[in-house]
């Protein structure tokens, strides 16, 4: 079978790109966009330590509800994402710089 | 083996390109098809570690409802023909030292991981994920499906106008 440090050094990877997205993006939906990535390389890890323990499948279960809790996370986060829209008329990070304007 | 290995190696390098496009394309659209295609791939190794529930489960939630989400948010954000799509990038340097640190950070420590003790095996779990959603993992299940319906009522009223409200 496939080795299980390949799965560790690719999500390594996609966690380290998806930090970068996060970082270097203005765009509010760009950066939603990386943290599913890294929510994503996360959950390679555990689904790949999972397959080798035979009986237990902790990790296979944790997956699942990361999954369903990331897509909880960008419901209301795009619902936040057009309110600021439909105030701000920019969903830029750096120009929405004011509270209770 | 040797097959499996060579796919295996095939669609990790597809997912860490779309990933890469993701990083630096400027389009914004693009990048989320893009997400597109690194979800697919990242499902496909979910199969080859056996677990075929999760990779369904991920092009379901993933490609089909969180991507289909977050294209309705950019048509609904972003004009699309007067060039607003195309968005820049700031605090490069800084970014690439971070994400750099992190990776060989990463890297070093999964070097010093001792992978013997795991054993892989094959053949489907199906029936003991099932079991356990009922039995062992019960609370954790319905909680999350609680979880779940109150995020979504919570991101129709968000999203919702009012008129006059507070909101």
């Amino acid at each position: 079978m496939i080795p299980i440090e390949l799965y560790f050094n690719l999500s390594a990877f996609l966690f380290a790109v998806g930090l970068g997205i996060v970082i270097t993006r203005k765009n509010a939906i760009f950066v939603l966009m990386g943290i599913e990535l890294m929510l994503n390389a996360a959950n390679i890890n555990f689904v790949a330590v999972s397959q080798s323990e035979s009986g237990l499948l902790e990790g296979q279960f944790f997956a699942l509800f990361v999954i369903v809790i990331a897509a909880a996370e960008a419901a209301v986060g795009l619902a936040i994402v057009l309110k600021v829209y439909s105030y701000f008329k920019t969903i830029d990070l750096d120009r929405v710089n004011e509270l209770k304007g | 083996m040797e097959m499996l290995e060579i796919l295996f190696y095939i669609i990790g390098a597809l997912a860490c390109i779309s990933a890469g496009f993701i990083l630096f394309t400027k389009n914004i659209l693009y990048a989320a098809f893009a997400l597109v295609v690194t979800l697919l791939c990242i499902a496909a190794l979910y199969i080859f570690s056996n677990a075929e529930f999760i990779a369904v489960s991920q092009i379901m939630i993933y490609v089909g409802g969180i991507i289909v989400l977050i294209i309705f948010g950019i048509m609904l954000t972003a004009k699309i023909r007067d060039e607003k799509a195309l968005v820049g990038s700031h605090n490069r340097f800084l970014a690439f030292a971070s994400s750099a640190a992190i990776f060989v950070m990463l890297i070093s420590v999964i070097g010093t991981i001792n992978f013997t003790q795991y054993q892989a095996v094959t053949g489907s779990n199906l029936h003991k994920i099932g079991e356990g959603i009922m039995t062992d993992y019960l609370l954790p299940f319905e909680l999350m499906a609680v979880l779940l319906l109150v995020a979504l009522i919570g991101a129709t009223a968000i999203a919702s106008k009012k008129e006059g409200g507070t909101s």
